[in-house]
């Protein structure tokens, strides 16, 4: 490779790291994001410059498909589909690795060893990727047939004994094919069929909140594939952004899981809330239901209001009424901001998207250790299609499935003011004391809904 | 040829280390925009793709698997910078501008 082509890629990895590190503020991440696509251009343009490269025609094709989808799928899509977008893209991107290392074996089937196991760890990991975030995008599409529907965690017996079984197939075939690489394709293609299988496998069981991990897991991989891809064709700057994806990744798996007080492999074979669990302590009261007028009163009176904003928000669709009703609390001289848990949604971030999409400030918006120290000051918490992420069981029932789990500790604020559909349990399917405290007020129905109608009352008077 | 691959891993620790202190950094309410844009950088395999479907003399296997993973790629690259710049023009500060 000429000297010209690795002095631009040592230019693109300087470029591809400074755009990471200007995603650390919301001021300069724009910047970010530009130095980083830059830096994409650059690697790319060089690339066309190799001397391997001597046709272009199917370059060029590829290039335009891809181009055109990719623009279409970036300006048209509702902003509220983003969990579904970067599961896709997560899939594609294992999906690309997964067919370079195809296209190396078949090139040429007779490798070493070590070549021989670098293309089918970029055959497997993008395989795994790409199978398992096709499930991960159907599970978010909500998609089903009939009664069945592929969003709800599928459990059946033995389903661990067959997940070990298809990894140990998987390793065996591995270390047959490093042996001895044969000309022969039938292996290859059977490892490829077990690496799609492994990745159906290992996301089926999972659903619901436990999704942002997934994705996040998915994210990773898809870098992972990247890497191997690098190995395989003994390229750097695959290696440097393939890893610097790899981590970030990783870090997200990692904040998510804390986030809920669980591990990643509990996460990724308890199949949590497959189950509605009964809750074994009596909760007590009644819950008490009060009209968009009471609410407006309450609202009216205080000085300072949170918001926690869950899932239910983004199904909704009601980022836009809480922004309003925000402002207009503002206007009347309240202190607002907006509480958001980090496995809030279906993807880490989810929230604060949604949020910034409805024009919120993003200083305005805190997280858990920010606003639960005083929260015995606020007001009022308005929670908005949030249900575990405010479970008070995580923190005083000991018996209860997410113990341990860090809440936003919306019962210690004068009054909770709880949006919601139903008394339904949420994802975890356990019973939430919250709704039965002295200190809570039920507003239900459609979130949306019900702050116009709270807007409406301000707007009135 | 070993050389080589003890130089990449080399490359691969120090850049896993890198990505893990500059990604420790990147606040939750950025966390969408920097999947997505991790997204985008994942597509740098499109090198690799690029190479496959433009080496010449290929078969029609060959040529077949290059081309999809240059759709692929490309998707994912055009894809996640565009929705990125899309979703970060919309994180603003503005109470400023409203009292």
């Amino acid at each position: 490779m000429s000297v010209t082509i690795q002095l631009a890629y040592l230019l693109a990895a300087f470029l591809f790291a400074l755009g990471l590190k200007l995603m650390s503020s919301p001021e300069t991440a724009r910047w970010g994001n530009l130095a980083s696509a830059c830096a994409m251009l650059l690697t790319v343009v060089v690339t066309l410059l190799h001397t391997e490269v001597v046709e272009y025609q199917w370059i060029l094709v590829g290039v335009l498909i891809g181009s055109a989808i990719g623009s279409l799928a970036a300006t048209r899509l509702q902003l509220t589909e983003m969990p579904e977008l970067v599961a896709l893209f997560n899939g594609f991107g294992g999906g690309a690795s997964l067919l370079v290392g195809w296209e190396a074996y078949h090139r040429q089937p007779l490798q070493d060893p070590l070549g021989a196991v670098t293309i089918l760890l970029a055959v497997v990991i993008g395989g795994v990727t790409f199978s398992g975030s096709l499930v991960a995008w159907g599970k978010l599409k909500e998609i089903g047939w009939g009664s069945f529907r592929l969003s709800r965690p599928l459990l059946f017996p033995g389903q661990q004994a067959i997940n070990f079984l298809l990894l140990a197939l998987l390793c065996l075939g591995g270390v047959l094919y490093g042996l001895d690489s044969p000309e022969s394709q039938t292996l290859f293609l059977v490892l490829l069929a077990l690496a799609f299988l492994l990745g159906i496998v290992v996301v089926v069981p999972i659903g619901g909140a436990d999704m942002p991990v997934v994705i996040s897991l998915l994210n990773s991989y898809s870098g992972l594939a990247a890497c191997a891809a690098g190995f395989v064709i003994f390229n750097n700057i695959l290696i440097v952004a393939g890893a610097l994806v790899g981590a970030s990744g990783l870090i997200l798996t990692n904040i998510m899981c804390k986030a809920m007080n669980r591990s990643l492999t509990n996460v990724l074979f308890s199949g949590f809330g497959a189950v509605a669990r009964k809750s074994r302590k009596g909760t007590g009261g009644d819950p008490r239901p009060i009209s968009a007028e009471d609410a407006y009163f309450i609202l009216e009176a205080a000085r300072s209001v949170v918001f926690v904003p869950g899932y239910g928000l983004a199904v909704a669709q009601a980022q836009h009424a809480v922004m309003e009703l925000g402002e207009l609390l503002e206007d009347n001289g309240c202190e607002v901001r907006y509480a958001v848990h980090p496995v809030a949604g279906r993807m880490p971030g989810h929230m604060n998207v949604l949020l910034a999409e409805a024009n919120v400030s993003y200083d305005l918006l805190v997280e858990i250790d920010d606003v639960n120290p005083n929260m015995e000051t606020v007001d009022v918490c308005v929670v908005i299609g949030a249900n575990d992420v405010v479970n008070p069981a995580a923190r005083d029932d000991a018996e209860s499935s997410i113990y341990g789990m860090p809440i936003i500790e919306v019962d210690r604020a004068r009054v909770v003011i709880v949006l919601k559909r139903s008394m339904a349990a949420g994802f975890a399917g356990i019973e939430n004391p919250l709704f039965y405290k002295d200190n809570t007020r039920m507003l239900f129905g459609d979130a949306k809904s019900s702050l116009n109608a709270v807007l409406g009352e301000f707007k009135r008077s | 040829m070993s050389g080589d691959l003890i130089f990449l891993m080399f490359i691969l620790m120090l850049a896993v280390f890198l990505g893990l202190e500059l990604i420790s950094k990147v606040p939750a309410t950025l966390h969408t925009p920097l999947m997505s844009g991790s997204n985008a950088i994942s597509g740098i395999t499109l090198v690799g793709a690029l190479l496959a479907a433009g080496a010449g003399d290929s078969t029609p296997l060959s040529i077949a698997l290059g081309t999809a993973a240059v759709t692929l790629a490309t998707i994912n690259v055009v894809g996640g910078y565009l929705v990125t710049q899309r979703m970060l023009s919309m994180f603003k500060k503005k109470r400023g501008d409203r009292k």
